[in-house]
């Protein structure tokens, strides 16, 4: 049977097993591969999704318990055309290296500012500490997450939610 | 006239067209061997065309690592891009421009010295001539031989180098598009291997009817001697399968290591070859003789990303993409490892997850390209597992560094040797050997290659950096390359220079406290080089330096300083440490001399993200073993420094003062982690001689305090 939810806002329907992996569903059957593998274990970060506004590790999440849910992914921010103020704010502070940890890092800042508009340092290291980045870029990271953050708060409250 | 001499990557790869074209939507190609890697790369090769062919940067497309197009520059390695390709893209550039200006002066019936260039168009006294590059570009014979002839721009006229251009490929990354992994043909087939256990090791048994059970969906086993992968047209089956598979297969002849291996300390007495370096050895007896002894254990490139490659077979023809460190090299590695003429195999780089050096990328393409040759006209993605990534990729090499140094009379170095155990740094298959991972698994493996150090003038591997820059009478270099590590190892950002720096610039806080004198003027008093004192006295002052305090307190500052290479970037950094228990890392200030620089930010992220990663190195990481290989296979087992660790990072570049530019990627690593071990050093009293600086050696040392 198809399992119905929302991805980025738009009606989904996939016929797959319940327990195959969000990750996979993404990836290889709606063909939106911003969010990446990076271990399979909840141990690096790299699949972060927003299931209703919650982060959650997509490599491990059963597909099944998504349905009729809302989930957000990378593309659900912005596009490089039109990037969401978090990833315009990463590219102001040149946040990233090789950059294969970056999907997840803003999955998981947009849910933090959604719910703490105003965090302070420690907050932003709280919630990005699940998160791993090989290159070493993370002072820029949690200075572009202040950014946003910063930038997000002025924005008239319409332009808050992207999706 | 004698033409210069020409950076290595002209000489081999002459011709103007393997590095330039004009395109016909009003853009120049260039072309650069070198890859992107998450360094910044492709813009900074960008800006250098831009500014010498007088575009503005949007008009010059970047082509990175393709066979068919881009010159053969080896491997992306050696903090070497910006000083060896970006130099020859910069001579090229300038000698197209000047054929490009003499064409539209015949045309114009006027000197090339008349023109100018503004956005590629010709001008006369400012005036649109109608003429511009690619109006006289078919009559400019890009077939010729570059001569570097033709004087690039004086460093005063740049507009692009020299200015913090944001990354070219960051769009892509921070909004969901950008890697090898992600690209997927509609017929696609998903792979996974089972790992030949180690060298050697053979195939007894695989119960294929239990792999099929537990994978669940249509799965094609590959088989070739000892190589076997599973294959579907369902990434998660393929997985399935891969995962199931240990539990259903036997092998024999499983080389058995001792767990013991994994320390640095096992390497000392190993065989070895015995090589002697530098001054002979003196003719009297050291008078005053003070050693010291580090070491550094095997560590892991564990990329963010699982290794990946796509191959396909069709007509007899191979084409590869990989996020491997050189295409060229791969290419000739594949032909020789497949037995395919070289024609008929293309490689072509994408970008992929950081690698910071030599991982598994290479073998990666290997064996997508020995399934894609079992199941033709079939594109293959081929992905390792996480647990493949940390097992079976070359590690970086454990080191075992003792210094002998003796002092004059006034406590200065008189005599220096640096005694280096290691395994080899550097096993990428190179020029061809053919060596990548999974023809140990074929039926006639190549045969095992000799371990090797490359030599000193070249940067060397372990004993990089072993020479310190300070004024020494008389140094020489006692290495010993142990021949059989417990593990495949290789190149890993900096090579020997972390532990070796380690090595040097403890020996320095050493004889500076039996000098009675401050690290920081005990350096100053032995170096000569002005560009190392001026580095050493900034860094000095950002720190704060004379404010740092009694010793023993539990907070400290400390100094680690080194010129990569001993040719490239100089840095110098200062760390401020609070032990307890453990070690954290409050603040880092880190001062450069990298020359002319292409793009300051880029390369302030560069000496950043050194700095974290050696502070990572230093705090936090050991790949574990068991007796049958890499025990530590994911994260847990195998953690990095996370957010909530990392400490504040001033990081600086000086002005470049007209010199030329000096590679920058791997300079801060070495200065960093001494910096951290003589901060520690400071604030518990007591030196921490063994990396990781981990909880257990903090105790251990709190005990003998």
């Amino acid at each position: 049977m198809d399992i119905a939810f929302k991805v980025n806002g738009e009606a989904r329907q996939v016929g797959v097993p319940q327990t195959a992996s969000l990750l996979e569903v993404l990836r290889n059957h709606l063909g939106l591969m911003g969010t990446r593998y990076g271990c399979g274990l909840e141990q690096c970060g790299c699949c972060m999704v927003l299931v209703d506004g919650e982060p959650a590790y997509a490599c491990t999440r059963e597909v099944g318990t998504v349905a009729g849910r809302n989930v957000t992914t990378i593309e659900g921010l912005g596009s490089q055309a039109k990037p969401h103020p978090l990833q315009q704010a990463f590219l102001d502070e040149q946040a990233g290296q090789c950059g294969y940890c970056l999907s997840g890092i803003l999955i998981s800042a947009k849910a933090l500012l959604d719910r703490t508009p105003n965090p302070t340092r420690a907050e932003v290291v709280a919630a990005l500490d699940k998160h791993l980045c090989r290159c070493g870029a993370h002072q820029r990271i949690l200075r572009a997450v202040e950014r946003a953050a910063v930038k997000l708060r002025n924005a008239p409250v319409g332009a808050r939610r992207a999706t | 006239m004698t033409a210069p001499a020409l950076p290595a990557s002209l000489v081999e790869n002459p011709r103007l067209d393997r590095w330039i074209a004009f395109q016909p939507d009003r853009t120049v190609r260039i072309a650069t061997g070198k890859v992107e890697i998450g360094q910044g790369v492709v813009t900074a090769i960008g800006q250098i065309a831009a500014d010498e062919l007088d575009l503005p940067l949007d008009r010059v497309a970047v082509l990175s690592g393709s066979t068919t197009y881009g010159p053969d520059e080896l491997y992306t390695t050696s903090s070497l891009s910006i000083m060896v390709s970006g130099g020859s893209v910069r001579l090229v550039c300038a000698e197209v421009r000047a054929k490009a200006l003499e064409r539209a002066a015949l045309r114009l019936n006027c000197s090339p010295d008349d023109l100018t260039v503004a956005d590629g168009q010709f001008l006369q006294n400012g005036q649109a001539t109608g003429q511009d590059y690619w109006t006289v570009a078919g009559e400019i014979d890009l077939s010729q031989a570059v001569t570097g002839s033709v004087k690039p721009k004086p460093a005063a006229s740049y507009k692009l180098v020299g200015q913090s251009v944001p990354r070219i490929d960051l769009p892509a990354k921070v909004s969901g598009a950008a890697y090898l992994h992600d690209v997927l043909p509609a017929d696609v087939l998903h792979a996974r291997t089972l790992r030949q256990p180690s060298r050697g090791a053979t195939l007894a048994a695989l119960d294929e009817a239990a792999i099929r059970r537990a994978a669940k969906g249509e799965l094609q086993i590959v088989r070739e001697a000892n190589f076997v992968a599973f294959v579907s047209p369902v990434e998660s089956v393929a997985e399935a399968a891969a995962a199931a598979a240990p539990q259903h297969v036997k092998w024999n002849n499983v080389r058995r290591i001792e767990p013991a291996a994994q320390e640095a300390a096992w390497l000392k007495g190993q065989p070895a070859e015995d090589r002697r370096l530098g001054a002979p050895e003196p003719a009297t007896k050291p008078k005053r003789l003070v050693e010291i002894t580090v070491s550094r254990p095997y560590v892991a490139h564990a990329s963010m990303g699982p290794s990946c490659a796509l191959a396909e077979f069709r007509d007899g023809n191979l084409s590869v993409r990989s996020h491997g460190q050189g295409m060229h090299p791969l290419r000739k590695n594949l032909s020789v490892a497949l037995g395919l003429p070289i024609e008929r195999i293309t490689a072509d780089h994408l970008h992929g997850p950081g690698c910071y050096g030599h991982n598994g990328a290479d073998d990666a393409a290997l064996d997508a390209s020995l399934i894609a040759m079992k199941i033709p006209g079939r594109c293959i993605r081929l992905q390792w597992r996480r647990e493949e990534e940390f097992g079976f990729e070359p590690v970086g090499p454990a080191m075992l560094v003792t210094l002998h140094v003796d002092l004059d009379e006034r406590g200065r170095p008189a005599d220096w040797t640096t005694e280096i155990w290691s395994a080899t740094h550097v096993q990428r298959p190179g020029g061809g050997s053919g060596y990548l991972l999974a023809t140990e698994a074929l039926a006639n493996p190549p045969p095992e290659v000799k371990p090797t150090d490359p030599p000193v003038e070249r940067g060397g591997g372990g004993t990089r950096n072993a020479i310190p820059l300070y004024d020494v009478p008389a140094h020489r270099i006692l290495h010993h390359l142990v021949q059989r590590p417990p593990v495949r190892t290789s190149a890993l950002r900096g090579l020997g220079a972390l532990p070796n720096v380690y090595a040097v610039e403890s020996m320095m806080d050493e004889l500076a406290s039996r000098a009675g004198e401050d690290p920081v003027a005990y350096r100053l008093s032995i170096l000569s080089e002005p560009r190392a004192r001026k580095l050493i006295e900034l860094v000095a002052q950002r720190s704060n330096w004379k404010a740092r305090g009694p010793a023993g307190t539990g907070k400290g500052l400390g100094i680690g300083f080194a010129r990569y290479k001993n040719s490239a970037a100089y840095a110098a950094v200062v760390a401020s440490v609070t032990v307890s228990e453990s070690v954290a890392v409050d603040r880092v200030w880190c001062v450069a001399d990298a020359g002319l620089v292409v793009n300051p930010d880029g390369a302030r992220n560069q000496l950043e993200g050194g700095i974290i990663q050696a502070l990572s190195w230093t705090l936090k990481e050991q790949v574990k073993l068991d007796s049958e290989g890499i025990a530590s296979r994911d994260w847990d087992s195998y953690p990095i420094l996370r957010f909530s660790e990392v400490p504040d990072i001033h990081a600086e570049l000086v002005d470049g003062a007209g010199n030329p530019s000096l590679g920058v990627g791997e300079c801060s690593v070495g200065p960093t982690a001494a910096a951290v071990g003589n901060a520690v050093a400071y604030a518990l009293g007591v030196r921490i001689h063994d990396m990781p600086l981990s909880r257990e050696r903090i105790m251990a040392a709190l005990l003998k305090v």
